[in-house]
C-alpha cells in the first residue's frame, strides 16, 4: 500500500487509473448487458423479414399478393406459418410452374438461406406452424420405427400406400411418393397439410408421434432391404399380377414355342 | 450333331408324302404324312446320349432339392445379400426360391426331352366309330329292364312304390333344415354400433386413435383429419376388430360457411363433422380425404363422398351417403356423442330402410 501511495504522483498514474476505470466499465457492461444478443437476434430477424419481403415481392406476389393476402391465382398466406413456406419452397413445389390439378415436386430454386428469409416474412404476416428444428424430426430411439409404422398405417397409408409409394386421388390429384423426401419436409407436411393433404396438428398428433412417423417413413423408403426381391414399385397385386401374366406366362409360352419349333427328326425339312 | 450321323443310316427319301394324291378332288383325304424317324430312333449312340441328358437333368433336380434342404438348414433367416438386378434381398428366400425352381424346372425339362427324343413318336390314328350300341345289345338291355321291372312288382305293388317315392322326396328336407345354421338373423346388429351406449345424460367421449386421448374442439384445426373411436374401447379388447369395423370415425373440420348441408352442420360441432369411416358400398375403411375439395375417396372401388355436403355420393358404386354421428361437447369441453348414428353404417342389407 505504501508503495502504491508513494507512486500516486507519478506522471503515468493518471493514465493507469484511466485504463483501470475503462476496463472495469467495459467488464461491468459485458456482465450486466445480456439483452445485447437478443437485440442482435431481433435485428437479424427483422433483416430476414425485410429480405424475405423483397424476395416475396419478386417471386411470389404475382399470385399471392404483395402482402401475401392472396388473389384469384393463389391462396392467402396469412397464418400458414414458416413451416408451410419451408415445405412448399424447399421441395420446389413453389413457385408453381403452371396451374393444374396438383403442383408437383421439383428441384428447389431458392437456397435454404433465401427460403428461411421468405419463411420469416410469411411467419410475420400471422402466426402459423413454425419450421421444426432437427431435434424435432430426428429420431434416436430405434423403437420409434415400429411405433411410427402403426401410426403411419392408421393415419397415412390410406393415401401414401403401405410402403410410402403414393397413390392416386380424384381428378388427377395424387398422394406423392415419400421416397427420398427429407425428414424435415415430411414433418412439415404433417404440420401444415399442403395442397389437398389434411393436416395433423400437434394438438391431435403430438410432436413425438410425428417424429416416429418420420423415422418409419425414412426407414421404409430408404434403408429397409426387401427380403422378397424385386418390389415392383411396392404397389401390391397390380404390378405383381402384371409381371406374372406378362413375364411369367410369356416365358412359358416362349419355351413352349421353342420346344415345338425345334424338331428332333433326323431329316430336317 | 450331324457329324455323328453316318449318311447310310438315314432312311430312303419318301417321295411326295403328305401331298394331296388326287388332283381331281380338292377335298380328298390326304392321309397321314409318312413317318419320319428321329436321330435317336436310328442311331443307338444318339439314343444313349439323349438318355444321359435326361438322366443328367433329373440328377440336377435331385441336387437342387438337396440344396434347398441345405439352404434351409444352413442360411441365417436374417442374412441380407446384394444380388444384382434384385437389390438387397434375404439370402434364405433367394436360395430357397432358386433351388426349388431349378428342382421343378429340371424335372419338367427332363420329361419333355425324354418324350421328344426317346419315347415312341409314331402317329397312331384312332378311327371314329358310332357311339350307339348294336341293335342286339340294345334289345337285350331293354328285355332285361322289362323283366326286372316286372319281377320287382314296382308297377303292381303300389304301396311300396308310393312309399319309396315319398321317402325319396323327404330326404332333401334334411338339407333344407340345415340351412337354419346360416342364422340366427342379425336382428339389430347391423343397425347399431358401439355408439348406441351414448345417451344425452351419459355421453360417450370421442377418443383420438393416435394419442388414445379425448379431444377438445380447439384441437382440430380446419383442414385436419383425425380418426376416433368410442371411449371404453381398447385395441387389446377381444372384439376390438369387430367393434372398430362399425365404430370407427373420421373427424374433419370444415369452415362452417363451406358446409352446404344444413342437417350435416347441425349434427357437427362448430364445423367439426364426425362421419363413419366405413364405406356404404362393401365396408372398406374410407379415409383418402382431400382437405381442399372436402372429397373422401374409398380406395377399394373409388366411391367418392362430398363431406361438405352431408357425405353425398358424387362418384362410384356406393348407394348411400356416409352416416354422420351427432357430436357436441361435455362439461369438460371434450367432444362427445350423445347417441348412435341415425342411419346404419356400412354396406346395405335387405332390411335396411331406404
Amino acid at each position: 500500500m505504501k508503495k502504491l501511495s508513494a507512486r500516486r504522483r507519478h506522471p503515468l498514474a493518471a493514465l493507469v487509473v484511466l485504463l483501470l476505470a475503462l476496463a472495469a466499465t467495459g467488464g461491468l457492461y459485458a456482465a450486466f448487458a445480456p439483452a445485447d444478443k437478443a437485440q442482435a437476434d431481433v435485428a437479424a430477424q427483422s433483416l430476414a423479414i425485410d429480405e424475405g419481403k423483397k424476395l416475396f415481392a419478386v417471386g411470389c406476389s404475382s399470385c399471392h399478393g404483395l402482402n401475401g393476402q392472396g388473389s384469384s391465382d393463389g391462396p392467402s398466406l396469412v397464418g400458414v406459418g414458416s413451416a408451410a413456406v419451408d415445405f412448399q419452397v424447399g421441395t420446389g413445389r413453389m413457385p408453381a410452374q403452371q396451374p393444374g390439378a396438383q403442383v408437383p415436386r421439383k428441384k428447389a430454386i431458392y437456397t435454404q438461406g433465401e427460403i428461411d428469409q421468405l419463411a420469416a416474412f410469411v411467419q410475420s404476416l400471422g402466426p402459423g406452424p413454425i419450421t421444426p428444428d432437427a431435434k424435432q424430426y430426428t429420431s434416436t430411439n430405434p423403437d420409434d420405427i415400429s411405433k411410427g409404422g402403426e401410426l403411419f398405417r392408421t393415419n397415412c397409408a390410406q393415401c401414401h400406400n403401405f410402403a410410402g409409394q403414393g397413390g392416386a386421388l380424384t381428378k388427377g390429384k395424387y398422394a406423392p411418393s415419400l421416397e427420398g423426401v427429407d425428414a424435415k419436409h415430411i414433418y412439415e407436411a404433417m404440420q401444415t397439410g399442403p395442397q389437398n393433404m389434411p393436416s395433423f396438428p400437434d394438438s391431435t398428433m403430438p410432436e413425438e408421434q410425428k417424429k416416429q412417423i418420420v423415422a418409419f417413413v425414412r426407414h421404409t423408403t430408404n434403408d429397409e432391404p426387401n427380403p422378397g426381391g424385386l418390389t415392383l414399385g411396392s404397389l401390391g397385386p397390380v404390378t405383381e399380377g402384371l409381371f406374372g401374366w406378362i413375364f411369367g406366362l410369356g416365358t412359358l409360352i416362349a419355351v413352349a414355342i421353342w420346344v415345338a419349333a425345334h424338331t428332333t427328326k433326323a431329316k430336317k425339312s | 450333331m450331324s457329324h455323328d450321323m453316318s449318311e447310310e443310316k438315314l432312311p430312303e427319301p419318301h417321295g411326295s408324302a403328305g401331298e394331296v394324291a388326287d388332283h381331281g378332288n380338292p377335298f380328298a383325304d390326304p392321309g397321314l404324312p409318312a413317318h419320319e424317324p428321329r436321330r435317336t430312333d436310328i442311331d443307338e449312340r444318339a439314343a444313349k446320349r439323349a438318355e444321359r441328358q435326361v438322366s443328367l437333368m433329373f440328377v440336377v433336380s435331385m441336387l437342387a432339392t438337396i440344396g434347398f434342404i441345405a439352404s434351409y438348414v444352413a442360411i441365417d433367416p436374417d442374412k441380407i445379400v446384394y444380388i444384382f438386378p434384385l437389390g438387397h434381398v434375404s439370402a434364405l428366400n433367394f436360395a430357397l426360391g432358386l433351388t426349388l425352381g431349378v428342382a421343378l424346372f429340371m424335372i419338367g425339362a427332363g420329361a419333355v426331352h425324354w418324350a421328344r427324343t426317346l419315347m415312341s413318336d409314331v402317329e397312331l390314328p384312332a378311327e371314329r366309330h358310332p357311339i350307339e350300341a348294336s341293335d342286339e345289345v340294345r334289345n337285350d338291355v331293354i328285355d332285361q329292364f322289362k323283366t326286372g321291372a316286372a319281377e320287382s312288382g314296382f308297377g303292381r305293388r303300389k304301396m311300396i312304390r308310393n312309399t319309396l317315392i315319398g321317402s325319396m322326396a323327404l330326404v332333401p328336407l334334411s338339407g333344407v333344415v340345415l340351412l337354419r345354421d346360416l342364422g340366427p338373423l342379425p336382428e339389430k346388429k347391423l343397425k347399431e354400433t358401439g355408439w348406441r351406449e351414448a345417451t344425452p345424460a351419459k355421453p360417450l367421449q370421442l377418443v383420438n386413435m393416435s394419442t388414445m386421448q379425448p379431444m377438445k374442439p380447439e384441437d382440430l384445426v380446419i383442414g385436419s383429419l383425425t380418426f376416433a373411436m368410442p371411449e371404453g374401447l381398447t385395441t387389446h379388447d377381444e372384439d376390438f376388430q369387430q367393434r372398430i369395423a362399425k365404430d370407427a370415425l373420421m373427424l374433419v373440420r370444415i369452415a362452417p360457411e363451406d358446409i352446404k348441408d344444413d342437417k350435416s352442420k347441425e349434427l357437427g360441432f362448430e364445423g367439426i363433422l364426425a362421419y363413419s369411416k366405413i364405406c356404404t358400398h362393401v365396408g372398406c375403411p374410407i379415409s383418402l380425404y382431400e382437405q381442399q375439395t372436402h372429397h373422401a375417396l374409398c380406395p377399394c372401388h373409388q366411391s367418392t363422398f362430398d363431406l361438405a355436403d352431408g357425405a353425398r355420393v358424387i362418384f362410384g358404386p356406393a348407394g348411400h351417403p356416409l352416416p354422420q354421428l351427432k357430436i357436441t361437447t361435455d362439461d369438460k369441453g371434450n367432444l362427445v356423442a350423445t347417441g348412435d348414428f341415425e342411419k346404419p353404417v356400412g354396406p346395405s342389407y335387405w332390411e335396411r330402410a331406404r
